[in-house]
């Protein structure tokens, strides 16, 4: 897609340098700041392109009586009209379960489904005509609730059980409590909304431009839909405008839809969705709720805990198995769990199907975990961060409740060291003298850890691939199998391979991803994009430079591992030759300059039957302290600072992480703030644009916020540079923005047991303040 | 009378006849001028990722004013000049501030942040005095966090613009005719007409024959009628030139219909400070340079951003039907949810807002989920007038409460000829529940909003006092 730009970046990016561990600005930030960049809909459309709507069921759960679309085809523009059964092959878009269909058949299970697919000949046309279906159905009775769920024991699948130890510890410890907190969901909010454009190829193959973090996925579904092969499907995926986890599973509708139109029509078709639409009609992070039953001495070190966490999935598996084990397997946090229980409902309802957002579940197992600290801390009358520290893992203290030993903890550490940086325990004492002096207005502080597991829990996903070809001009075209959604893995994995050939970046071409060069990727997900991609790309650029390698030893009478790649020269023996050169010779010589790459995750296995083994090859740190203001007559709130240190490893580009860990903060305080998900009583999202859900904007951010990576951070696992996942884990380190609010909220109320729910908007924090009475 | 719209793009003069009158200037630019550098995040006015700057001529100045392209229609460009992220061609000191600063990530919103931050190098409205936090209010980011950008907005805050050749162009374009807009609209099956009058007398001639056209000044409402409902507005007339006096006397201010929020701000800040904070938290920079006093009147919303706050003060409205002019108290305007006391043919001309006493209580507060650009749950607006230490008047105007903006006359009574003491605003917190009976929705539910509409009262007290403060307020250390 970017080979085709109409205009070239008239801005000229600053010279680069090859090196890792620098911090170079994102490839593309200058086609951003100039509008250059290429996003799917910015392609100029070819002749005859045909533009899509759905028409949806007005109804949570109903059948589907009778289908009269006869207004439908005759509006104007319309050209054509496809039901589930002009579907030639599987009526199906769902990622493992094959339970979520593009066009509802006989049933419709969650309000706003589509039931049928107009193409006309321009986006108003489709929009206005999609309204006109006649369809009669018969209502049937909805789940909407994790409530509601539960009464009816309506589960994606059974619940899951990881225990260990001794439950009877429960009552054997001199303090126990019991409370519960409710977790609201989130849309991903992506700026640029789903979009496909589907052009029809020769022999019934097609051609997907789609904004999607998993090419390959919606490869094989479009393949399966119109029963055609793999080999007939190619996806490309440029860039996209944000993902965050809502273009991982959700893309696959609007590219079958568009797919299915081009193989039908013989037309290009693009299905872009406008923000209404795709907030209604795609999934989102599941809501949960938490249940605990905690005992511990009166240090407030934990004995037992018993965590029942229960979340709506929504109206189809998706990923939701894999969201909640990661729950499950975040529930710990940094915290030694020695008796524990942690159970996991998994509800089905009549509401969009739930899927992954940055964090897959962890977050919400993580929330349960620091209200625990909280609420035991607010029980002893001691200060949270101390009870926190008492229960951190330690050296005879290592074992996760799923059995895998924590051997590179280092949160003890990183805390300490942000605990003093950010001055604590003064600013403590300041608020508490604060809120002892103002009629109505309460501050708090909290600090809270992060321990994020890095690897897909599913572990044939922990692979790779790349292919790199050198020309005969020393330029590099770079493919790997990951996508592009603004977290700067292309600039990563373009420094990786930069690196390993000598050369500055602006050598490296990074092009589109496209399944016919990396075929049968896994997601860019699971913050695994760099660690995973990087390596492969790593390995293929590696194989090439083998090759120029032994052929400058040859030439030279050296050792092929004595030749030196830098500076954009190869220097073996007393020769020295530019890259390029090097590039022509090895033409010459009939040796390959175009290899593949491929990695595999090392060491990683885990029993899902009883919730043991060793999911992750590493974990990822870091911590927060927030600082927030409460008005105790309104509910109003503000996050006053913010001071965080981060662990990721050895950094390949400490701006790019940077950015990372302030917009991952932002956007987990939207969720725990003022991200409110609204259904009525008929399960219609009433909160589906920006004007009734709002999302963090400038003035939000903490008007103080100090953010480091950690010095001394490293990764004892043979990662690509030692560097770490960025990606998901510090979007928990706002659990401290809700930590401090709960603590706000008791001194407000001098209540121990905090009541507080997320999100906290002034409605909840006035209800957790003045009691049931409003 | 002319059928040629024109307006100034990158040194030529755009005409364009035969256009869908109600078309957003957005879908013009990436479908038919393929300047596909602003994008459409949500086609509501609320994201900014569409974000243009439109200029002026207002005399001899040159106004220039970022506005969302999505609710912006293609008429209401005529005579004026439009900058799109494609008009810098890279070049710009913001973007090269961006690109080093680490400032895009995914970069979808990217172009309408340059947008907003090339604005305020220019002084467009709305930016002088603001700080870059509230100039990108109205342009979200899901990626960065926003500190690299605000940082970029710092890092480049004034660029001189050598605005001569625009004004020049745009002196060109001034028209003393009337403009009309023919379109044979496939899909509705009907020709659509639209009016571009060049005064006043114009419009209210237009009404008088034809009371069934629709006026758009600012479209941040109709424009999402059409972006989002795909209505079809077979009549309009685009009026947000129009009407545009501020005048400020001992008495008070009198606003045109036309003003828009931030051109009212600062004359409404001289009045009361709360009044321009209010203003501040309506909308965004972009919403606020497009939604006109007026507009936000004649819809009758019942949050109504500004009318609590006006009926608090007394403020009088002035409507016009042909050559007759009636003025009546802005509360009398709300009749019901959806029913304003407007005859057909008549327009909104004027509001009158009475400047209070140095010794009036003027406390208006806003309270929403988001600080800025968000809609109220609900919006308190408290007029005091003491006599001594006895409230004489009290005028406590509430929006979010009913289904119009409206006046809590049980809770004035009960403050009315009394000092002001913390039982009689608990007295007055309670007689809201005679008052109103708010609905349950997005925004809050009617026990939190009439909990808190009440603790908006009790809390007064502490303000008087000196003892208060609020979130916003309280800055960090």
């Amino acid at each position: 897609m970017a080979e085709h730009a109409h205009t070239p970046p008239p801005h000229t990016p600053k010279v680069h340098t090859s090196k890792v561990h620098t911090s170079l600005a994102h490839d593309s930030a200058p086609l951003h700041v100039s509008g250059t960049a290429l996003y799917a809909d910015d392609v100029a459309e070819p002749a005859g392109m045909l533009h899509l709507a759905f028409g949806r069921a007005p109804h949570a759960h109903a059948k589907i009586v009778s289908l009269d679309l006869s207004a439908v085809r005759a509006a104007p523009g319309v050209v054509a009209v496809f039901t589930a059964a002009d579907i030639p092959g599987d009526n199906n878009v769902a990622p493992v379960a094959r339970d979520d269909r593009l066009l509802a058949a006989d049933e419709v299970v969650f309000m706003g489904q589509p039931v049928f697919l107009v193409a006309a000949t321009s986006a108003k046309a489709a929009r206005v005509a999609a309204k006109l279906g006649r369809i009669d159905y018969e209502a049937l009775p909805a789940l909407l609730t994790i409530a509601e769920a539960k009464a009816a024991h309506s589960l994606i699948e059974a619940s899951q059980v990881m225990r260990r130890g001794d439950m009877a510890e429960l009552a054997a410890a001199p303090h126990r409590i019991q409370g519960a907190l409710e977790i609201g969901g989130q849309d991903h909010f992506y700026l640029e909304g789903q979009i496909s454009v589907a052009t029809p190829m020769e022999q019934g193959g097609v051609h997907l431009l789609c904004s999607t973090q998993h090419p390959s996925e919606v490869q094989h579904l479009v393949a399966h839909l119109l029963g055609v092969t793999s080999a007939d499907v190619t996806v490309e995926v440029r860039r996209m405008g944000g993902g965050f986890g809502g273009k991982e599973t959700q893309a696959s509708l609007f590219a079958a839809a568009a797919a299915l139109v081009a193989a039908k029509t013989g037309r290009p078709a693009k299905y872009r969705a406008d923000r209404d639409e795709d907030m209604k009609i795609t999934g989102k992070r599941h809501d949960f709720t938490a249940n605990y039953d905690v005992a511990f001495d009166n240090e407030g070190r934990i004995r037992a805990l018993r965590l029942e966490l229960a979340s709506r999935c929504g109206c189809s598996t998706d990923l939701s198995p894999a969201i909640n084990d990661r729950a499950m397997f975040h529930a710990d946090n940094c915290y030694f769990l020695e008796n524990v229980e942690i159970v996991s409902h998994r509800y089905r309802t009549h509401t969009v199907s739930n899927t992954a957002f940055r964090g897959f579940g962890g977050p919400q197992g993580m929330l349960a975990i620091e209200r625990v600290m909280d609420a035991i801390a607010l029980h002893l009358g001691r200060d949270p961060l101390s009870v926190r520290q008492t229960n951190f893992y330690g050296p005879e203290r290592n074992l996760t409740p799923y059995q895998m030993a924590v051997t590179d903890f280092v949160a003890d550490r990183l805390v300490e060291e942000l605990k003093t940086a950010a001055d604590y325990d003064v600013r403590k004492a300041e608020i508490d003298a604060f809120n002892a002096s103002h009629p109505y207005l309460r501050r708090g502080i909290a600090c809270t850890p992060v321990k994020f597991g890095i690897s897909f829990t599913t572990s044939h996903l922990n692979q790779a691939g790349a292919l790199v070809h050198a020309y005969v001009d020393g330029s590099i075209a770079l493919n790997h199998g990951g996508t592009e959604m603004g977290q700067g893995l292309n600039t990563k994995v373009a420094q990786i391979v930069a690196d390993v050939f000598g050369l500055g970046l602006e050598r490296i071409r990074i092009t589109s991803t496209r399944t016919d060069k990396v075929p049968n990727t896994s997601a860019t997900a699971a913050s695994s994009g760099t660690d995973l991609n990087g390596w492969a790309a790593w390995n293929a650029a590696t194989t090439i430079r083998e090759r120029l390698a032994e052929l400058m030893a040859a030439r030279n009478d050296v050792a092929a591992d004595s030749v030196v790649f830098e500076g954009g020269v190869v220097r073996a023996g007393d020769e020295v030759l530019g890259f390029a050169e090097v590039c022509r010779l090895a033409h010459l010589n009939r040796i390959s300059l175009s290899a593949t790459g491929f990695y595999a995750t090392p060491k990683i296995h885990y029993d899902r039957k009883t919730h043991t083994g060793r999911p992750f090859l590493y974990f990822a740190y870091g911590a927060a302290v927030s600082e927030v203001l409460i008005d105790t007559f309104t509910g109003e709130h503000k996050v006053l600072r913010a001071d965080i240190l981060h662990d990721v490893g050895r950094s390949i580009n400490p701006a790019l992480d940077l950015g990372q860990i302030e917009g991952a903060y932002l956007q987990g305080q939207g969720w725990l703030t003022f991200e409110e998900l609204v259904y009525d009583a008929k399960g219609r999202l009433l909160t589906h644009a920006p004007s009734t859900y709002k999302i963090p904007c400038a003035s939000d951010r903490p008007a103080v916020m100090n953010i480091h990576l950690w010095r001394a951070g490293d990764n004892r696992e043979p990662t690509i540079h030692r560097s770490k996942a960025v990606g998901e884990p510090p979007f928990m380190l706002a659990n401290s923005v809700f930590s401090a609010l709960t603590c706000a909220v008791a001194a407000a109320t001098g209540d121990p047991r905090p009541t507080l729910d997320a999100p906290a908007t002034p409605e909840r924090i006035l209800r957790a303040v003045k009691g049931s009475s409003l | 009378m002319t059928d040629k719209l024109r307006f100034y793009l990158d040194g030529e003069i755009v005409t364009l006849s035969g256009i869908d009158p109600t078309q957003s200037v957005l879908d013009w630019l990436r479908y038919t001028a393929r300047r596909t550098g602003s994008k459409e995040g949500c086609a509501e006015g609320d994201c900014g990722a569409c974000t243009v700057l439109v200029g002026e001529l207002e005399g001899e100045r040159l106004n220039w004013r970022a506005v969302n392209a999505c609710i912006l229609f293609l008429p209401m460009l005529d005579g004026k000049a439009l900058m799109t992220v494609e008009s810098l061609k890279g070049a710009h000191p913001v973007q090269s501030a961006m690109v080093d600063l680490h400032a895009s990530q995914c970069g979808f919103c990217t172009p309408g942040i340059v947008m907003s931050l090339v604005g305020r190098s220019m002084g467009a409205c709305g930016t002088l005095g603001a700080d870059p936090a509230e100039v990108l209010a109205g342009n979200l980011c899901r990626c960065t966090g926003y500190g690299p950008i605000l940082k970029a907005a710092e890092q480049v805050a004034s660029v001189p613009f050598d605005d001569a050749p625009v004004r020049e162009a745009l002196q060109k374009l001034h028209r003393d005719t009337l403009l009309v807009l023919s379109y044979e609209d496939p899909l509705a099956g009907l020709t659509r007409r639209a009016y571009v009058p060049c005064n006043v007398d114009d419009l209210a001639e237009i009404l008088i024959e034809n009371p069934d056209v629709r006026l758009i000044a600012g479209a941040t409402d109709v424009g999402l009628w059409v972006s989002k409902q795909h209505r079809v507005l077979p009549e309009v007339a685009f009026i947000g030139h129009l009407m545009r006096d501020i005048e400020g006397t001992a008495q008070g201010v009198r606003l045109g219909a036309g003003v828009r929020y931030s051109e009212a701000r600062a004359a409404l800040a001289d009045l009361s400070p709360d009044l321009g904070e209010l203003i501040r938290r309506i909308g965004a920079v972009q919403v606020r340079n497009a939604g006109t006093i007026g507009g936000n009147i004649a819809n009758g919303s019942p949050i109504g951003d500004m009318p609590p706050a006006l009926i608090a003060l007394g403020a009088e409205l002035t409507l016009r039907r042909g050559e007759t002019r009636r003025t009546l108290p802005l509360e009398a305007y709300f009749l019901d949810y959806g029913q304003q006391d407007r005859q057909p043919g008549e327009f909104v001309e004027s509001v009158f807002v009475p400047a209070p006493k140095a010794s009036d209580v003027v406390r208006i507060v806003k309270l929403s989920k988001r600080f800025d650009s968000d809609i109220s749950a609900v919006c308190a607006a408290v007029h005091l007038r003491f006599d001594g230490a006895v409230v004489q008047g009290a005028r406590l105007a509430f929006g979010g409460m009913a289904g119009t903006p409206k006046r809590a006359t049980h809770a004035e009574a009960v403050l009315t000829g009394h000092p002001l003491a913390p039982e009689r605003l608990a007295l007055a917190a309670e007689a809201l529940r005679a008052d109103f009976t708010p609905l349950s929705d997005v925004r809050g539910s009617a026990d939190y909003r009439l909990t808190v509409a009440g603790n908006i009262l009790k809390k007064l007290w502490f303000d008087i006092q000196g003892q208060g403060g609020d979130v916003l307020g309280v800055a960090h250390g």
